[in-house]
């Protein structure tokens, strides 16, 4: 059976607490929620934290609360599945329902949190792997190595933002509040990934994500997210397009954002996309131009299933499927 | 062996009692209730949330047991296979597995039957749709069945609740 | 539960039940499609075989109560770890465990030289050791066993484990396999390549029959391989007692192989061993022979004097592998114009992976069912298997014939295309008759293929899906046989295949000792259900007990589709004497002769005047006071004359084969090249259905499992490694990712198998994977040549049929018409 290395559990009950027992085990130690991206990882000893601070009891942290002026606030421990069933999230972001409900599988769904899968780990199928495949790979450099397996010239991990939820915030114009031993900062989730698989989040050790705040959406808007995997559960996206659009009483779009996720290590926003669409009443062929641009900004690599050709073809399929489904 | 953190002692509340039992805090809910409980009945087929055998309930949830850890089941009601069955009678859904065939090898059985549990308990006399129930049992891997006399012994147990509930 | 009404049934009676319970009828019976059936779908005369039943082990299934080897725990139990080589090719020059030694709560250690007997599961090819002692040959090739107080420290001692390799080239594809200057995998001075097995089979006047036809086709396919996957990881507990005696719990399909080879490896007399298979978690063919972690840990059970348990991770089941072959073939087929075959030259490239297995059979098994599907009236084939640095290839469900038979029914849709002849129609006009015997001397008996393509086109419409023609909807269909059981044991002896005691309690309870192995495939219910009928008491009434080789006789164990035909009629046999002693004894009491006694609901009666009846507790007791203890054995052997004469002769043969015809409609996505299959039609000739429901789900089951090859399973390597060894990466189709399915049993009533059953365990699976590339075929108007038909695969094989390439741009749309927005 693979089994968890041997780290010893601390219980934070309140945010205040977590951070003071982050700062006190440095960096032996990891905060975890649900533990359901941490723990696979941690049995096939990608980390081997001394010390898990773990954040589920901390109860006020599970909430979301939508309000007409203020927009949407998350508790980063809101399940997955909370937020694929909130009534006021399905109604004013379909896509963000859509997108934490086609994460892997109800189980993960209904433990997993939206704090740990925008920050789910960077995926490559030559990183995600037991210690000992990795042994007679001669390791990576995310984990005990010196070269990327996937890009031996690459000078960075080129591992996978993988998360379903990620590109949806981004396209929402939606930020965190991380909380850390220096107080409290905010940072838009557009700008809280990095192209780099093993820095690729805008988060210091020691620091947590605990509310996720989306912004009231104009009049008008409607979104979609549309991911391409090999089955119709458990898998992570290989590509995942989440797409807003705001249009006016005329049906002209006034604003629109396209985000590709899994082509990369951090979801890429499409602005070509979005200045094919803003000014157009949506006609087929401004759909084709920003799936066109999507396509263009899309550069998979060899590190999930399928291939970088038809990964990259699916981009432009997606993001096209995803407007019209908008659009219609 | 290498210095292992002390184990704790926990009170669980698993199918229904009160147990104390100590472990290592680096143990699994899956490794604590099959190993230190002895309830073998939960499964486990990869250990990494990549097939939904060892599903269990925490709180009447279904959720993997081999990404649980067993310390943060303190105070939280545990349900097993085990503790399915209301004393010598079978949950309907088991009945109905056993009726239908949906069970082959048996393996995957257990934690499709709390995935299940979890729905037909949930719904409340309401009829279900064949996507409801497919949607509710897609965390679970069958690699004899092809899943189809799982999804009509979840519905016969459905059919059966709902006529319960009405008569 | 699923209706039924197109269940065809037997119109000839059933005078295989007398007083004596056990004489076979030779009549030839008629099929009849869509005939009135009873209300139950039983045929009359049955009260048990032909009713669906819950299996009389469902109930521990769904109480969580059977216990798996995994499940079984014994005091002073030790955890056991295997150290896998890192190398996919490389001479191990040392193995230190000496640090590993002195890891507190390690026990003991075991390396390749403490266990060097080699064995093979075929005494054809014995080239294993249970820890590699010279060489390492896959990555993932045990190399050494540590036992600890926990699996946890077994596992931290594993890396305290020094290992010198020195690495080899190493050999990762069939092409690489055959060439002359890459070093041997396994030593063969006959050879300068790294081929295992040749054959070379040619029946029949090929130069006549090709110079015959009219017209030839040629095609080539590739197969990709792939893995069982079991849900249940392998597991074993050994445990050795201060009696010298050594039992050993493992998941096995073949308890009586492991005991033979525990006791070759061991050096122990088998009498010492005893083999216990618990209920397996699935097996479909992955666990049909001794694995390493059973034999070490039974060494190292016998060396520390303390049970010993090794459950393998799920990375380490798909090293284990013995799966689906990846097999290239060339075939070429001369037809008349009406399509009857003249000729066929079947060419098959297996990569065999690092070791033989059943691999000499698996080559065999490629070429040899070709025959006893269609009429094939002159044969070539040449067969050839070769090693490479992979994980071992075996058997998987359909055992051999699963990729030929992608590869011929999807190049016999390409005939019948050329010749314009309907695929269905073309089919049943060139299937093999009931009775007959094959070019390569195979008996047919029962046979019920056209029953079956004729069953499955009707029920979906076939002919007139198949006509229209709409881009992205494809109907396929596709037909098969299957062995019910190989006629040859593995190892040479002429003793019974299988054996069986029925035993009578003094409570009226039956008892049925038999050494199958329960897998899910529903052996112990069918055991019960086979006792029950022949002794007219209630299926749970009789217990089962199986797969034990100290209590059980012989079984050869799970595979080759062997239980029912086999352990079925060595049962039946068994309770058939015991019916017989009881007969007599109640007939004096009834005051009646022996040949009128009946068996029913429990109760022994004159057939003539039925009231006239003792109940079966009473009729037992009676029996037992007048001859003492009740018991009856039975066993089985495939009778002489169901095969050629000719070297190789012993791969393909079998008492009787069961057949199938699939139709598979599927909608594709033109944009993403995915394919959705939306139903599953099967057919399947059973001979009889001794539980419905069960046979229903072998069908689904079958079909699942082909869906999973035909869309999306491959067992695949990158850098010397298993590229995917993990269930999330290796794609087994989810339940959101199944058609539904529509089984059709069709009822031979096979004059030799128990009660006129066949199989219905791997036969279903094999239409399943060429129903759906043709009916992709339909669908997109060409064709993908290999395994899996991956949305990838149909987009290439559409661009190449519009005459482009994959294409990454294209062209600029024209500009759209945009007005100004405020930021």
């Amino acid at each position: 059976m693979m089994r968890l290395p041997p780290f010893s559990y601390r219980p934070a009950r309140s945010v205040a607490e977590a951070i003071a027992l982050l700062a006190e085990h440095g960096l032996d130690a990891m905060p975890v929620s649900a533990g359901t991206d941490l723990y696979a990882n941690m049995k096939q000893r990608l980390f081997t934290p001394k010390v898990l601070v773990g954040l589920r009891p901390i109860r006020e942290l599970r909430f979301i609360d939508f309000d007409e002026g203020r927009g949407l606030e998350i508790g980063a421990l809101s399940t997955l599945t909370d937020i694929a069933r909130n009534d006021a999230i399905r109604a004013k972001y379909p896509a963000l329902a859509e997108a934490a409900g086609a994460v892997s599988t109800p189980q993960l769904r209904n433990m997993g949190t939206i704090g740990g899968n925008v920050c789910v780990d960077t995926r490559c199928n030559y990183y995600n792997q037991n210690l000992d495949w990795r042994k007679a790979l001669g390791y990576c450099m995310k984990k005990d190595g010196d070269i990327c397996r996937v890009a031996p010239s690459s000078p960075k991990c080129v591992a996978v933002n993988s998360s379903d939820t990620a590109p949806v915030l981004i396209a929402f114009g939606a930020s965190a509040r991380i909380d850390g031993p220096s107080g409290v900062t905010t940072v838009p989730f557009a700008d809280f990934y990095r192209d780099d698989g093993i820095r690729a989040w805008a988060i210091r050790p020691g620091e947590i994500i605990t509310r996720i705040h989306v912004p009231k959406p104009a009049p008008g808007t409607r979104s979609a997210y549309l991911k391409l995997r090999l089955r119709n559960s458990f898998d992570f996206p290989i590509v995942g397009v989440a797409a807003m659009v705001a249009t006016d009483d005329r049906g002209l779009c006034r604003d629109a954002r396209v985000v590709v996720n899994a082509v990369g290590s951090r979801p890429v926003v499409v602005d070509g996309a979005a200045k094919a669409l803003i000014g157009t009443h949506l006609e087929a062929s401004a759909l084709d131009e920003a799936a066109e641009a999507a396509f263009a900004a899309a550069k998979p690599l060899d590190n999930t299933s399928a291939t970088i050709p038809y990964r990259k073809r699916m981009v432009r399929v997606y993001a096209r499927r995803a407007l019209e489904r908008i659009a219609s | 062996m290498s210095v292992a953190p002390p184990k704790v002692l926990l009170a669980m509340h698993v199918n229904g009692a009160d147990v104390e039992c100590a472990f290592s805090p680096s143990k699994t809910l899956l490794e604590v209730v099959r190993e230190d409980l002895g309830l073998t009945g939960t499964k486990h087929g990869c250990e990494m949330g990549h097939c939904g055998a060892c599903t269990v309930l925490v709180d009447g949830v279904p959720v993997l047991s081999c990404l649980e850890l067993a310390v943060e089941a303190e105070g939280r009601e545990v349900t097993t296979v085990e503790g399915l069955a209301r004393g010598a009678e079978m949950h309907p859904v088991q009945a109905a597995f056993a009726e239908c065939g949906a069970a082959q090898c048996g393996y995957c059985t257990p934690g499709f039957l709390m995935s299940a549990a979890a729905l037909l308990d949930g719904a409340d006399g309401r009829t279900l749709t064949q996507p409801e129930i497919a949607e509710a049992l897609a965390g679970n891997l069958c690699r004899c069945t092809g899943y189809t006399k799982i999804i009509e012994a979840v519905a016969l147990a459905n059919g059966r609740m709902a006529e319960q509930s009405r008569g | 539960m699923a209706e039924r009404d197109l269940r065809t049934v037997s119109t000839a009676t059933n005078p295989d039940i007398d007083a004596a319970g056990f004489t076979v009828d030779s009549a030839v019976s008629s099929i009849a499609i869509a005939a009135p059936a009873t209300p139950a779908g039983k045929p009359e005369g049955f009260s048990v075989v032909g009713k669906s039943t819950p299996k009389v082990n469902a109930f521990a299934a769904v109480t969580g109560a059977a216990i798996f080897a995994d499940d079984v725990v014994l005091p002073r139990m030790l955890h056991g770890k295997l150290l896998r080589s890192t190398k996919p090719h490389a001479r191990l020059i040392k193995v230190d465990c000496s640090r590993a030694l002195e890891l507190p709560g390690v026990v003991a250690v075991a390396t390749g030289a403490d266990i060097p007997v080699r064995y093979g599961i075929l005494p054809s090819s014995p080239d294993e050791t249970v820890l590699a002692y010279d060489t390492v040959r896959y990555v993932g090739d045990p190399i050494a066993a540590v036992v600890a107080d926990d699996e946890l420290t077994a596992e931290e001692a594993l890396d305290l484990i020094d290992v010198t390799y020195e690495p080899l080239p190493s050999i990762m594809t069939i092409d690489a396999a055959l060439r002359d200057d890459l070093p041997q995998i396994h030593a063969n001075p006959r050879r300068t390549n790294n081929v295992h097995k040749e054959v070379h089979l040619e029946f029949g006047d090929m130069g006549a029959g090709f110079a015959d036809a009219d017209r030839i086709f040629e095609d080539e396919y590739f197969f990709e391989g792939n893995t069982h996957a079991p849900m249940e990881e392998h597991s074993v507990v050994a445990a050795f007692g201060a009696d010298s005696k050594l039992t050993i719990w493992a998941s096995t399909q073949t308890p009586h192989y492991l005991h033979r080879i525990a006791a070759q490896v061991l050096e122990m007399p088998a009498s010492r061993i005893r083999v216990i298979a618990p209920p397996v978690g699935g097996g479909f063919g992955g666990k049909t022979e001794p694995f390493a972690h059973e034999l070490a840990a039974a060494y190292l059970s016998c060396k520390t004097g303390r049970p010993v348990k090794i459950t393998l991770t799920r990375q380490e089941v798909f090293y284990a592998h013995r799966g689906r072959h990846p097999v290239k073939m060339r075939i070429k087929t001369g037809v008349k114009r009406d399509g009857t075959i003249t000729a066929c030259h079947l060419q098959t490239w297996l990569d065999g992976g690092a070791y033989g297995s059943y691999g000499v059979a698996t080559t065999y098994y490629t070429g040899a069912l070709s025959t006893v599907t269609y009429k094939i009236p002159a044969y070539k084939f040449d067969g050839c298997r070769v090693f490479t640095n992979k994980p071992p290839c075996g058997p998987k469900r359909g055992h051999g014939t699963t990729q030929p038979r992608f590869a011929f029914e999807c190049h016999l849709d390409a005939i019948a295309d050329a010749l314009g002849i309907d695929a269905a129609e073309y089919r049943k006009r060139i299937a093999v008759d009931p009775h007959s015997t094959t070019v390569n001397g195979l008996r047919i008996t029962s046979c019920g293929l056209r029953e079956c393509i004729d069953a499955a086109a009707m029920r979906t419409d076939y002919a007139a899906k198949r006509a229209r023609k709409q881009k992205g909807k494809g109907i396929g269909i596709a037909a098969s046989t299957y062995l019910c059981g190989a006629g040859l044991p593995i190892y040479w002896n002429e003793m019974p295949h299988s054996g069986a005691i029925v035993k009578v309690d003094r409570g009226g309870g039956v008892t049925v000792y038999c050494g199958t192995s329960e897998c899910g495939q529903g052996s112990e219910h069918m055991l019960a259900a086979i006792v029950a009928e022949t002794l007219g008491i209630d299926v749970m009434d009789v217990r089962v007990c199986s797969g034990d080789t100290d209590l059980t006789p012989v079984d050869l164990g799970s595979y080759s589709s062997r239980v029912t035909f086999m352990a079925g009629n060595a049962a039946r046999q068994a309770a058939a004497r015991v019916r017989s002693q009881i007969a007599d004894v109640a007939a004096a009491k009834l005051g009646i002769a022996v040949d009128r006694v009946g068996f029913a609901l429990r109760r022994v009666f004159d057939v003539d005047k039925p009231e006239n009846a003792i109940n079966f507790l009473e009729a037992a007791q009676a029996t037992e006071a007048k001859l003492g203890t009740i018991a009856g054995v039975g066993s089985y052997a495939p009778p002489p004359g169901i095969a050629g004469d000719f070297k190789g002769s012993g791969v393909g043969p079998s008492p009787a084969y069961s057949y199938s015809a699939c139709v598979a409609e599927v909608d594709v996505d033109l944009e993403t090249g995915a394919v959705t299959v939306e139903k599953i039609t099967l057919a399947h000739d059973v001979g009889r259905a001794i539980n419905p429901d069960s046979v229903e789900g072998q069908i689904e089951g079958g079909v699942y499992m082909g869906l999973g090859e035909a869309l999306m399973e491959e067992q695949i390597f990158r850098a010397g490694e298993h590229k995917i060894p993990n269930l999330l990466d290796y794609k087994t189709p989810t339940i959101l990712d199944m058609p539904p399915v529509e089984s059709i049993i069709i009822e031979t009533d096979d004059a030799e198998g128990p009660f006129g059953a066949k199989e219905a365990g791997q036969g279903p699976l094999n239409p399943v994977i060429p129903a759906i590339a043709n009916a992709v075929a339909d669908a997109i108007g060409a064709r993908v040549y290999s395994t899996p038909v991956t949305p990838e695969k149909v987009l290439k094989a559409l661009d190449a049929a519009s005459g482009g390439v994959l294409r990454l741009r294209k062209p600029a749309p024209p500009a759209t018409p945009r007005e100004p927005v405020a930021p």
